[in-house]
């Protein structure tokens, strides 16, 4: 590589980085600022950072999201794995590929259709909106992923050493917790990330399905949005970033150390 | 499968421990005993302590929701897994929710303070006899004007908007009939009208408006206003006092066409849990020193004629929000204009917003 | 037959996620295209839609989700170029991501505040002499502000496809005497077209359904499908027409997938 387009190359990067973190920091600089607003810095404050941590109901609401990401990650996780399994067992070819064209449609589904649609079932069922309407929609969102993710993993896997371990008597819970899940794990692992982002990101769907005063982030930070700035908000981003990168840090380390560990496994 | 396992195991410990903090808070914030109170209101539309006040004052505890819309509230509450106690709506959707038998009927024996109510907001004809709601705050739909950035302009009449002066300068409201009803007023038909070709007629001459519109926002005008982001704004009367107060060169202006005066009530929705506790509230709020409190916070005009005295003068001396009888005669209530006329008001408005010059 | 109860078994859950939140969402949405705004069956919704408001609706998504995927694709694809040459990459596409991590609404909350007529960029823009600019509630903030948003999940699937070249096939493009830009023509671009594809499709349907940020960041100037439907469930209450627009989302969102096949965020 010339060194001109290597520099052409780096310049590059150093802008798309540059405006892809911009408005973080910008948020996150603001969170300083003892002027009240979000024009002209008139002083350092950590003011804001000890009013988020009064107040309650953004707390609440915070942890809401964690838990709803946590727990829909979490379940559609088992339900996918299980899911894929199934699907991969499946002898005929055409219902395979039925079952899985039925997986797709909420991956490649508007949010405001997946929203819509989940308010009208969720009416006409009866459920009362709110944490279990909110978590039910999340679970039904993330479940295609980790089907997605999983999946080729299972392909990949050759049949015969399934073969070879009921060839040598393990039974299929054996099978299931001895071969093929330890086998998928980074699938599973990255289903559950992909899940997880998912549900952290979401609004739309739970602008539609949420109600009886229980809100997510998303939804509290639009209708913050529309009220004016507050920037208690900013605060609670500047968190959010560093909890984010943190956990960054983490998954890249666990990420580092299962891969190797299943490179290792394999060779055992 | 170890790795799983763990993995498993944390998470659901995380989640468990993130539960258990928010049942802590929500608890020692009160919003979970037995003896609560839901309040669903519009964003910033009570002063918190009259909140406190009231819940040292009967013990029960207020949990406090907000909505934006009418129509969101009405979706809400509608849709049935809700447990609101007071709702606020407009008169329009007060009518809608009543024929919907969505509400319950006060019980005139626990509220005395409706007394303190200024008869002309009693017995209107979105709830005769008031029978379902008891009014809250009123006001008019106007325009809000920043004198400093337009210093000869006085928005006496609504055709100053369509000034060409005004290039991308003006802020609307994502309402149909605000929006709607200003062209009609400004044709000289009533904002009630269904006449199709006058509601034709009416969208002609908003698309002719499209170069002066910045924006179709909904409560982030205040903030635009206020930061001086945009000049002009249609807004509703209670929130051009509110940004006027914060910002000086900030004005507010009816235009004599006349326009609209709406109400906002409190109301008991079919789904309460606490029907008691609703009637204390309500009682409460129609206090003449709790209202005049609760309206220097919120700045919108209060019918409690009583709260009128505990008030500054020039608050309630004030003919922009608190127009004469003779103007206020220039004002139309909203009717309820059914399903279908709305529905046309809707795809008329949606029409003007895909206008592009 | 053991065989046959387990699978069935631990099937179970996933079979009744197909059936109530695959199937049934899509059956109650076209059942409900059928209803008129006071719950009447009719046909009345389609008509409506192919009325000249919907259709120009249809059209200005349309373009819109194509500017904003063509963008992202033409800002995406040399990023995902240039970081596959760098040392660490895997650490420096993690930090690609990291972005998408945090809230896209705290996102667009942000770019309220830059580009307001007081905000950041216009004060660039006065300190380089152009001047203050309206820039909120214009096509440029929406369009830019949603190739922000999708960035990262063109730059991933691009990523991946480069990643899987065989750098033998470079090495001899190289021996054969092409040109750098006759590779990528013939050889690099060629050979990432299904990343490329699934890009555009992780970017392109969702684009037709910004309907937090035609309202907040294009000042309702900027109408798509997805501000419509959104409207017609939440606002105008009638879930007839705006299931009947959802209808149409979803044919147009299976011929999309049928010409590009099915992709998904990060392949």
């Amino acid at each position: 590589m010339s060194k001109k387009s290597s520099l052409f190359a780096n310049l590059f990067l150093i802008i798309i980085f540059f405006v892809l973190y911009a408005p973080i920091f910008y948020l996150i600089f603001y969170s300083f600022n003892s002027g009240g607003t979000m024009s002209g810095f008139d002083g350092f404050t950590l003011d804001w950072y000890k009013e988020l941590f009064s107040n309650t109901r953004l707390l609440i609401i915070v942890l809401n999201t964690v838990v709803i990401a946590l727990l829909s990650a979490l379940i559609s996780t088992i339900i996918g794995v299980l899911g894929a399994i199934g699907i991969r067992e499946m002898k005929r070819r055409k219902n395979q590929n039925t079952i899985l064209g039925l997986n797709n449609v909420l991956i490649v589904s508007p949010d405001v259709i997946i929203g819509a649609s989940f308010l009208i079932l969720f009416t006409m069922a009866g459920v009362k909106l709110g944490f279990y309407s909110v978590l039910l929609s999340h679970i039904a969102f993330s479940i295609p992923i980790v089907v997605i993710m999983v999946l080729p993993k299972l392909t990949e896997m050759s049949p015969s050493l399934i073969d070879a371990a009921r060839d040598l008597g393990a039974s299929r819970w054996n099978v299931l917790t001895k071969v093929i899940l330890p086998y998928i794990t980074p699938g599973i692992f990255a289903g559950f990330f992909m899940a997880l982002t998912y549900s952290l990101d979401d609004f739309a769907v739970t602008f539609f399905v949420t109600g009886n005063g229980f809100s997510t982030l998303s939804v509290e930070i639009y209708s913050l949005a529309r009220q004016g700035i507050s920037l208690n908000i900013n605060a609670l981003s500047a968190l959010i970033f560093l909890v984010t990168v943190v956990l960054v840090i983490v998954y890249y380390y666990i990420s580092r150390r299962a891969g190797n560990q299943n490179v290792g496994g394999l060779r055992r | 499968m170890k790795n799983l396992i763990r993995a498993f195991l944390a998470v659901l410990v995380v989640s468990i421990v993130c539960l258990v903090v928010i049942n802590r808070l929500n608890a020692s914030a009160g919003y979970s005993s037995a003896n609560t109170l839901t309040v669903y209101n519009w964003g910033d539309y009570i002063d918190e302590e009259v909140i406190k006040q009231f819940e040292d004052e009967t013990g029960i505890t207020v949990i406090y929701e907000t909505f934006d819309s009418n129509e969101a509230m009405m979706t809400k509450i509608k849709q049935g897994g809700t447990t609101y106690d007071v709702a606020v709506p407009s008169e329009y959707m007060i009518q809608k929710m009543i024929e919907e038998d969505l509400l319950i009927e006060l019980d005139r024996t626990k509220l005395p303070n409706l007394k303190n109510i200024d008869e002309r907001f009693m017995d209107l004809s979105f709830d005769p006899g008031n029978k379902f709601s008891v009014p809250y705050f009123w006001g008019t739909v106007g325009i809000v004007f920043n004198t400093k950035m337009l210093p000869d302009m006085d928005f006496n009449s609504w055709d100053d908007l369509w000034n060409p002066e005004l290039k991308n300068d003006i802020l609307l409201v994502d309402s149909a009939r605000e929006v709607i009803g200003m062209s009609l007023n400004s044709l000289g038909y009533s904002l009630n009208d269904i006449n199709k070709d006058h509601l034709q007629e009416a969208k002609e001459k908003l698309n002719t408006l499209t170069p002066n519109i910045k924006a179709i926002v909904g409560d982030e005008n205040k903030l635009l206003m206020m930061n001086g982001e945009a000049p002009v704004a249609l807004v509703w009367s209670g929130d051009a006092s509110e940004i006027m107060f914060e910002n000086e060169d900030l004005d507010y202006s009816v235009p004599e066409e006349g326009s609209n005066l709406w109400f906002d009530n409190m109301v008991i929705p079919k789904t309460a849990k606490n029907i008691e506790g609703a009637h204390q509230f309500i009682n409460f709020m129609l206090d003449a020193e709790v209202a005049a409190q609760n309206t220097e916070y919120v700045s919108y005009s209060t019918p409690n004629k009583e709260a009128l005295k505990y008030m500054p003068e020039d608050m309630v001396n004030d003919e922009r929000f608190y127009p004469s009888p003779e103007l206020t005669d220039k004002l139309e209530v909203y009717d309820n204009l059914g399903k279908r006329n709305l529905a046309y008001y809707n795809a008329l408005f949606l029409e003007f917003k895909m206008y592009r010059k | 037959m053991e065989n046959k109860v387990t699978r069935n078994l631990y099937m179970i859950p996933y079979a009744l996620w197909i059936i109530f939140f695959v199937i049934a969402p899509i059956l109650l949405v076209v059942y409900y295209s059928f209803l008129d705004i006071e719950g009447n069956f009719s046909i009345v919704n389609y008509q409506n839609f192919f009325t000249s408001t919907y259709l120009k609706m249809t059209f200005s998504s349309f373009w819109y989700a194509f500017l904003i995927t063509a963008i992202s694709l033409l800002v995406a694809y040399p990023t995902a170029l240039f970081l596959t040459r760098t040392k660490h990459k895997q650490l420096w596409l993690l930090l690609i991501i990291v972005p998408s991590w945090i809230n896209l609404l705290l996102k667009a909350y942000a770019f309220i505040g830059i580009f307001g007529a007081y905000g950041t960029a216009n004060n660039i823009l006065e300190f380089i002499g152009v001047g203050s600019q309206q820039i909120l509630f214009t096509d440029f903030s929406f369009v830019f502000v949603s190739v922000y948003i999708f960035i990262p999940f063109m730059i991933l699937p691009i990523f991946n496809a480069l990643e899987s070249l065989n750098p033998t096939l470079l090495d001899a493009a190289n021996d054969l005497g092409a040109s750098k830009w006759a590779t990528f023509l013939r050889v690099v671009f060629p050979l990432t077209i299904n990343g490329v594809k699934s890009g555009c499709q992780v970017v392109f349907i969702p684009a037709l359904s910004l309907f937090m940020l035609t309202r907040l960041i294009a000042g309702n100037r900027v109408i798509t499908l997805g501000t419509a439907i959104e409207q017609h469930f939440l606002v105008t209450q009638d879930w007839g027409m705006g299931s009947t627009i959802a209808v149409f989302l979803i044919i147009i969102m299976f011929v999309i997938i049928s010409l590009t096949g099915i992709r998904k965020r990060g392949a």
